[in-house]
């Protein structure tokens, strides 16, 4: 079984456990529509103002549903040392982080979705206008967050204060990745060109912070 | 023998640096178009390397720490990142009270001062990460690893100028331009500078290794108490 047949199969079975509790899928998707909401108090926008932060609001508001969602994907495997028998199992310390950040991006791009339409509705926006790109960004970007989110959800999982040490060093990392979604967003929703330098900045950051956690996850997994 | 050293390297960097303040403020003239004020370059842009390059040393030592396991590479990691955050602070500061006479405002969100806050949060997370841990081989493995994420941002910082147009200053000094951007006894003032600062931040890294290994003894004995 290669690399990558491993990381499936750890996906697979998140995710399987994902579809019998929700437990992630329900509170992220909640907690995004919560934030969308109080946006929506927060600002009293018109309705040109409100297609120039669209991108800020949506990613940051992504990014902090995010953080529901990895946090989980290791906190998961602490009842009954799950991590420790999954560790001591043929996988490859590298396909156990890649395969949470696969989970965790699947359910991120469903949080995105929902809040995508229910940002339609509140905000009265159509973010249609250029799908595919829209598409294209999510998928990076999403990438991008939960690779990084697995890793230090991994680097992070028998700390003290964990849940305020994660986004703590999570977030400084994820901002050329999040001013490029952004910058990428707003472009789609207020139908301009396709702009190649964030789409590089979006794929370098990817291609570098896969590369890093694939060759340091048995460093910081593995005792 | 390593306290004499760290003595030497603190004196002879506090007295090059005073040597230079006389250089700086006496022997060359006001810029052209920012006047006196421009002098706040001898700090800025040194305190700005002397952090660059104290990151990229420290992700060295880290890759050291995780190829040997050797807790000493692990201190000096953590020592040489600690004293590179304090450059960093002073090269944001510095930048800051510069921008706000030249600029008019005391911050803006260009890529290159972006990048350099995003860089003092990362490593300001890296100390909070080793708060967090107490066991020493743990901690050293997993801060280890951070670092060498850390280091992205660095490259990020150093490349911010050339890759994206901003409103920061693009480079000046001949290794990086090949010439023309700057008077060259300003340019040489900025390298006396850098010296000086790097001598300092030795000793500063040299202070706080022994402050790790002390803390590492302490920690060996309460164990040994308590075991």
């Amino acid at each position: 079984m290669n690399a990558f047949s491993q990381a499936l199969s750890i996906a697979r079975k998140d995710l399987a456990i994902e579809l019998r509790t929700k437990e992630s899928l329900n509170s992220a998707g909640a907690f995004a529509v919560v934030i969308l909401l109080l946006f929506s108090f927060a600002f009293d926008l018109s309705p040109e103002e409100t297609k120039d932060i669209s991108g800020g609001l949506l990613w940051l508001c992504f990014s902090f549903a995010g953080a529901l969602v990895f946090n989980r994907g290791f906190a998961r495997e602490m009842p009954n040392e799950c991590l420790d028998a999954l560790l001591s199992s043929p996988l490859s310390a590298a396909s156990l982080v890649i395969g949470k950040a696969i989970t965790s991006a699947l359910l991120l791009l469903v949080v995105e979705a929902i809040s995508f339409f229910v940002y339609g509705i509140f905000y009265d926006t159509n973010w249609l206008k250029q799908p595919w790109s829209l598409l294209a960004v999510c998928v990076f970007a999403t990438w991008g967050i939960c690779v990084i989110g697995s890793v230090f959800g991994a680097l992070t999982i028998n700390l003290r204060l964990r849940e305020l040490m994660l986004p703590v060093i999570i977030y400084p990392l994820l901002i050329p990745l999040l001013i490029a979604s952004i910058e990428m967003t707003n472009l789609f929703l207020t139908n301009q060109a396709f702009n190649f330098m964030w789409l590089r900045v979006l794929l370098v950051f990817d291609i570098v912070f896969t590369c890093l956690a694939v060759a340091l996850a048995e460093i910081i997994l593995v005792n | 023998m390593r306290d004499k050293l760290t003595y030497v390297l603190l004196a002879a960097g506090a007295l090059f640096f005073f040597f230079n303040l006389h250089g700086i403020f006496d022997v060359l003239p006001d810029e052209a178009a920012q006047g006196a004020i421009y002098r706040i370059m001898y700090l800025h842009i040194p305190a700005g390397i002397t952090c660059l390059t104290g990151f990229f040393i420290g992700m060295i030592f880290s890759i050291g720490y995780l190829t040997t396991g050797k807790l000493a590479f692990d201190a000096a990691s953590a020592s040489i990142n600690e004293v590179a955050l304090v450059f960093a602070f002073m090269n944001v500061v510095t930048g800051s009270i510069w921008a706000r006479i030249i600029w008019g405002i005391w911050w803006t969100w260009d890529p290159r001062l972006t990048a350099m806050f995003v860089c003092l949060l990362i490593y300001v997370g890296y100390l909070l990460l080793r708060q967090a841990i107490d066991e020493p081989t743990r901690r050293g493995r997993l801060s280890a690893a951070f670092s060498i994420f850390g280091t992205v941002d660095v490259v990020v910082v150093w490349k911010s100028i050339e890759w994206f147009r901003t409103q920061h200053p693009g480079p000046v000094l001949d290794v990086r331009t090949g010439g023309g951007h700057i008077d060259p006894a300003m340019q040489s003032m900025i390298f006396r500078d850098l010296f000086a600062f790097l001598l300092i931040a030795a000793a500063l890294v040299l202070i706080r290794m022994k402050q790790e290994e002390n803390a590492r003894e302490i920690d060996a004995l309460r164990r040994l108490a308590h075991a």
